[in-house]
């Protein structure tokens, strides 16, 4: 082979292989290298992320009662891209007792990807979900035959009581927004969507756990990646313990029943909440599974607004009960002495009249036993007017902003910020600004704003807040913030002085004494418990005066504080105190001893019984 | 005669290193990619690695034994055994059961077995046989009309009777020795073109021109055409002002078109067509003018090229089938559908790009454990090496191959007689041919052709017929010392 003419071909051919070669290697380096891509879908090819759901935290009462655990539901599940290997749909669907037009519309909504962002032909997607354990037995022995299908076991909340439904609020799915706002959920995950749950669900909801499984191309499940290496443990939510009496609680709400209303007691030495009940109300159970979004609906339609916990969202004029903390006041700025009598003419008297009669002069203690309207308004004007008017009013002014900022002290006009009620109602105090504007700086004066003497006007306050009014004045001039997650109760932080002296407290714990054994509320006294209260009636646009009450037992080393407030039922004294009462004697004595007074509390139906939500 | 002690020595050790290092890799990685997390041994002859184990062990026994025959046999008896093969290929088809449309796999007891992995080796030595006689030169196409013959009844068989494409595609192979021995490189470049028109034709054959009429698959080959017209002007005439004579009419053409098109719609194909039929004339009328007659052969190329284009997407639609057409179409991006007909390739490179630059390690492999890629030990088991072995593992391997062809090659040209060097160079065409379409498939460069990667792939047919056609080879390079020239 000497003189090959083709003698550069070999070197040609060792060319393009050298070429081919190297095209191949050039083409590995951007697919292993520089694309990053091809990992990502290899992973999702490969690794199923199943999420492993903690179970919720649970919720226990101050005497360590379970009031709401978990139960077990589950939810059946698809996998579109395998359904199509003789999927009985016909069978499948008789198995979950739906027929076919149902079975169509589900599906249209699970692949629906603005409902369903996470959707996936490849991973499970929930097909049904909230389903009893009977409702998935028949398709559980059967679900060899439906390739793809699956269940999965979630929990559910479940209550011990039927009772404390605005308190522990409820779970249910997370919305769009809240998967936007946290990237810890994912569309079907659960929340707490109101009060506690809502409140503490981070510290409830404990942290989702993930198992990375391997599963081959048909989607079986081939065992744990890394031998579990990537797996992470769920880590179960963080019990929540309160300082609700649940018998407290339900005694509350029985007595509460077929009204409108709410009752709160407070222990004041901690600002624990031993009860805080609204009516009407509903059993927590139904908001759960299945039925919730039908019941809620029905709940939000209802025309007794049962969904409002009227106990921090409802404001009333406090009526007479603000006279306990008007004494206070009036004593502590000046104006008025515990000796200091003003004349009162029962019904004549002017410009206030008074709702009672008894005699005249009245004296402070007296006053406050007969809650005499007369007294207190000339009280105020008394304290508002000490030092006179002054330059445009300047000088009286003063003096209201004074008693503004005394009331404010007692957690009254505005929200409870360091609490862990979610849903709350501010109240009001009215601003110095608010009658300027209303009058003019010079255009006011005691006698305008002489409502607020007793209680009514521009004066609003949450029944919690009269409840930690109460409180305060059981401890003779501080309040904790009242709270119900026991852990926050040695929190120093709470604790909120109102800088009066304890003299003006003791005068006016005595005088409350009186109103339980001498005045409004003697029907209703116990003597052993030494009972403190006061009793109000306030005037209302919604009809018939609200029946309000504030009380404290017993007068020296208070346990509980109480307000009850009754909607349109009338005197103070005829619904509020025996509510109050026997609320005080339950939580103090264990038992309710006056049974007469519990069945007609319990028995009598004050409102249109459509809106009655109670159980 | 030849002494035994002289054929151990020279027996290329290189090679069979080379041999040992891809088939035991090779090996590893149908254990790899077999695996499923419960296997224990490379050896259990149970699952594919431990039968691969026994294929190469066979391989080299046959392979070993090769040896020992000397070189002289083939060459005696190549047509005999072409005609006994051809026999057993035509047979093939009665005794086989039809595995995925294709009918070319014996069942031999347990044991399958696909005569046509082996009539490449029994065609390269009859090849080998026939042109390596001492008078046998390439004169005129009579003198290639045999050795065509040779290699196209086998292939054709293989394609149309057994219905097995890929190994048929093979013989195309002997092409690369043909051009080593004076083929005119004309025919191979001619033949890629083809393939690049058909693949133009077919991949913008749907896109529409942004002015006018027409598409972009028509415009793209109808240049190239016309360039291929110019360059021959200017190249091969070395006559640079008719060369820009010929643009000219095409700009012309163009230019017409594009003016004409702002009043009325002008069909650019057929603007296409007419400044190709221009430009031809231009150049036919100067080759005869001139009495360069060989020129006439660009004209006689551009013709059937210019049918060839118009046939393809008639081709296309007609003729090929289903599967083969919507494989093409994937390839070309027209068709994505990664669950459907690219589901193979889309897999592959998923399993390759994961590997990422050092790969996941050995029996790590998440995308072929799992079997995402079909056929992931035999035609895809490069997926295994990109996924397992990372970057570093698979381009180390294909460097092994290159040095191996390479170092087929260096073997090639030292033989000193045409028999042996015809069939040195039917072997590297073999052995690049099936690296170039496999990994090119795998890579998703190439449709898929379901080829094995040579020595490495899972399958004692194709593991026994390469380690033969290699034997053959070492034997008859071991004899070359012995040789008078």
């Amino acid at each position: 082979m000497t003189n090959d003419p083709y003698s550069k071909r070999p070197y040609l051919i060792a060319g393009s292989v050298v070429l081919v070669v190297m095209i191949f290697i050039v083409r590995l380096f951007w697919l292993q290298v520089i694309d990053q891509s091809q990992k990502q879908k290899a992973d999702n090819n490969a690794l199923l992320r199943q999420v492993i759901y903690p179970s919720r935290g649970l919720i226990y009462d101050r005497h360590g009662e379970l009031l709401v655990f978990n139960q077990p539901i589950y939810e059946v599940t698809l996998i579109m891209q395998e359904m199509r290997h003789g999927f009985d749909t016909v069978a499948f669907c008789q198995c979950l007792g739906i027929d076919s037009l149902d079975f169509a519309k589900r599906i249209d909504a699970m692949r629906d990807k603005r409902r369903n962002r996470g959707f996936s032909t490849y991973t499970p997607q929930v097909f049904m979900a909230q389903l009893t354990k009977q409702e998935v037995a028949s398709l559980r022995e059967t679900s060899y035959k439906f390739p793809g299908a699956g269940i999965r076991k979630r929990t559910l909340r479940g209550y011990s009581y039927p009772y404390a439904a605005h308190i522990l609020g409820s779970v249910g799915e997370v919305s769009q927004t809240d998967i936007d706002r946290d990237a810890y959920y994912q569309s079907g995950d659960y929340a707490g969507r109101d009060g506690l749950e809502r409140t503490y669900e981070q510290r409830l909801r404990g942290t989702k756990g993930v198992e990375v499984i391997m599963r081959d191309s048909r989607g079986r499940i081939q065992g744990s990646y890394h031998d579990g290496a990537e797996d992470v443990e769920a880590v179960t939510g963080t019990d929540l313990h309160l300082s609700l009496d649940i018998h407290l609680q339900a005694l509350a709400e029985q007595m509460l029943a077929g009204k409108v209303g709410s009752a709160v007691a407070i222990e004041p030495a901690t600002g624990e909440i031993l009860a805080l009940a609204s009516a009407p109300t509903w059993n927590p159970d139904i908001l759960v599974g299945k039925q919730r979004s039908a019941q809620y609906h029905r709940l939000l339609n209802d025309p007794g607004k049962p969904l409002i916990n009227r106990a921090t969202q409802a404001m009333y004029p406090p009526g007479s009960t603000f006279k306990t903390l008007q004494t206070v006041i009036c004593l502590e700025e000046g104006g008025i002495t515990p000796q200091s009598k003003y004349p009162c003419s029962g019904p004549g008297s002017s410009p206030i009249k008074c709702t009672h009669h008894h005699g005249s002069p009245v004296d402070l203690l007296e006053a406050i036993e007969q809650s005499c309207n007369p007294y207190f308004w000339c009280a105020f004007r008394d304290m508002l007017q000490r030092d006179g008017y002054g330059d445009n009013n300047a000088t009286f002014r003063k003096r209201y902003d004074l008693w503004r900022e005394d009331v404010l002290k007692f957690g009254l006009g505005q929200r409870f910020q360091d609490t862990d009620i979610g849903e709350q109602a501010s109240g009001a105090i009215p601003t110095q600004r608010l009658f300027n504007r209303t009058y003019g700086e010079k255009g006011w004066k005691a006698i305008t704003i002489r409502s607020l003497s007793i209680g009514q006007g521009e004066v609003l306050a949450t029944p919690l807040q009269l409840a930690n009014q109460a409180a305060t004045l059981a401890n003779r001039g501080y309040y904790i913030t009242p709270h119900l997650n026991t852990e926050l109760t040695n929190n120093p932080a709470l604790r909120h002085e109102t800088g009066i002296a304890r003299q003006w407290f003791d005068l006016t714990a005595e005088g409350m004494h009186r109103v339980m054994t001498k005045g409004t509320g003697r029907w209703y006294n116990i003597d052993s418990l030494q009972m403190c209260g006061k009793t109000g009636t306030a005037q209302n646009p919604h009809g018939k005066d609200h029946a309000i009450f504030i009380g404290f037992a017993p007068k020296d080393n208070p346990k509980i504080a109480v307000a009850v407030v009754v909607e349109n039922a009338g005197f103070g004294a005829t619904w509020a105190a025996p509510m109050a009462s026997l609320m005080i004697e339950q939580y103090l004595t264990g038992t309710v001893t006056r049974k007469h007074i519990y069945n007609k509390m319990v028995n009598t139906v004050l409102t249109h019984p459509s809106s009655d939500n109670t159980n | 005669m030849v002494n035994r002690n002289s054929i151990i020595s020279g027996i290329d050790w290189w090679t069979i290193i080379l041999y040992l290092v891809i088939a035991l890799f090779g090996w590893l990685n149908i254990y790899g990619a077999s695996y499923t997390f419960d296997q224990t041994s490379l050896f259990d002859l149970s699952n594919r690695a431990g039968k691969q184990f026994l294929w190469i062990g066979i391989a080299c026994i046959l392979g070993i034994a090769v040896l020992f025959i000397e070189g002289r046999t083939y060459e005696v008896t190549a047509y005999l055994i072409y005609a006994f093969w051809i026999l057993v290929l035509l047979a093939t088809p009665f005794l086989a059961h039809n595995t995925k449309g294709s009918m070319s796999w014996i069942d031999i007891g347990p044991l399958k077995f696909q005569p046509a992995e082996l009539a490449k080796m029994i065609t390269a030595l009859a090849l080998a046989k026939y042109m390596g006689r001492y008078d046998y030169r390439v004169r005129s196409w009579r003198d290639l009309l045999v050795p065509v013959l040779l290699f196209a009844l086998p292939a054709f068989i293989i394609m149309v009777w057994q219905r097995e494409t890929g190994s048929a595609l093979v013989f195309v192979s002997f092409l690369i020795m043909f051009y080593r021995f004076g083929m005119s490189g004309y025919v191979l470049t001619g033949g890629l073109s083809f393939a690049l028109l058909f693949i133009c034709s077919i991949r913008f054959g749907g896109v529409a021109l942004p002015w006018g009429a027409g598409n972009v698959g028509v415009l793209i080959c109808y240049l190239i055409l016309m360039a291929v017209i110019v360059g021959f002007m200017w190249l091969q005439e070395r006559d640079g002002v008719h060369a820009l004579i010929l643009c000219g009419i095409v700009i012309l053409a163009y230019g017409a078109g594009l003016i004409v098109n702002i009043w009325h719609t002008v069909n650019f194909n057929l603007v296409s067509l007419i400044a190709l039929l221009a430009s031809l004339l231009y150049f036919s009328i100067l080759s005869i003018y001139r009495r360069h007659f060989s020129l006439l052969l660009v004209t006689a190329y551009v013709a059937v090229a210019l049918l060839f284009c118009e046939a393809c997407t008639m081709v296309f639609d007609k003729v090929l089938q289903p599967h083969q057409r919507t494989r093409i179409e994937v390839l070309l991006g027209l068709k994505d559908d990664p669950t459907g007909a690219g589901y193979n390739v889309n897999q592959s490179l998923i399993a390759i790009g994961s590997g990422q630059f050092t790969g996941k390690g050995f029996l790590k492999g998440t995308q072929t454990k799992l079997r995402f890629v079909p056929e992931q030990d035999t035609d895809f088991i490069f997926c295994t090496v990109g996924e397992e072995w990372g970057f570093i593992g698979s381009a180390g391997l294909l460097i092994v191959y290159l040095i191996f062809i390479l170092r087929l090659i260096v073997i090639a040209e030292r033989q000193r007689d045409n028999y042996s060097r015809i069939y040195a160079y039917c072997v590297v065409g073999i052995f690049f041919f099936h690296l170039t379409i496999n990994v090119g498939m795998v890579l998703g460069l190439l449709p898929v052709i379901g080829i094995p990667l040579p020595l490495f792939s899972y399958g004692g047919s194709s593991m026994i017929s390469f380690t033969l056609l290699l034997a053959v080879l070492l034997r008859l390079d071991a004899e070359r010392l012995n040789k008078l020239v």
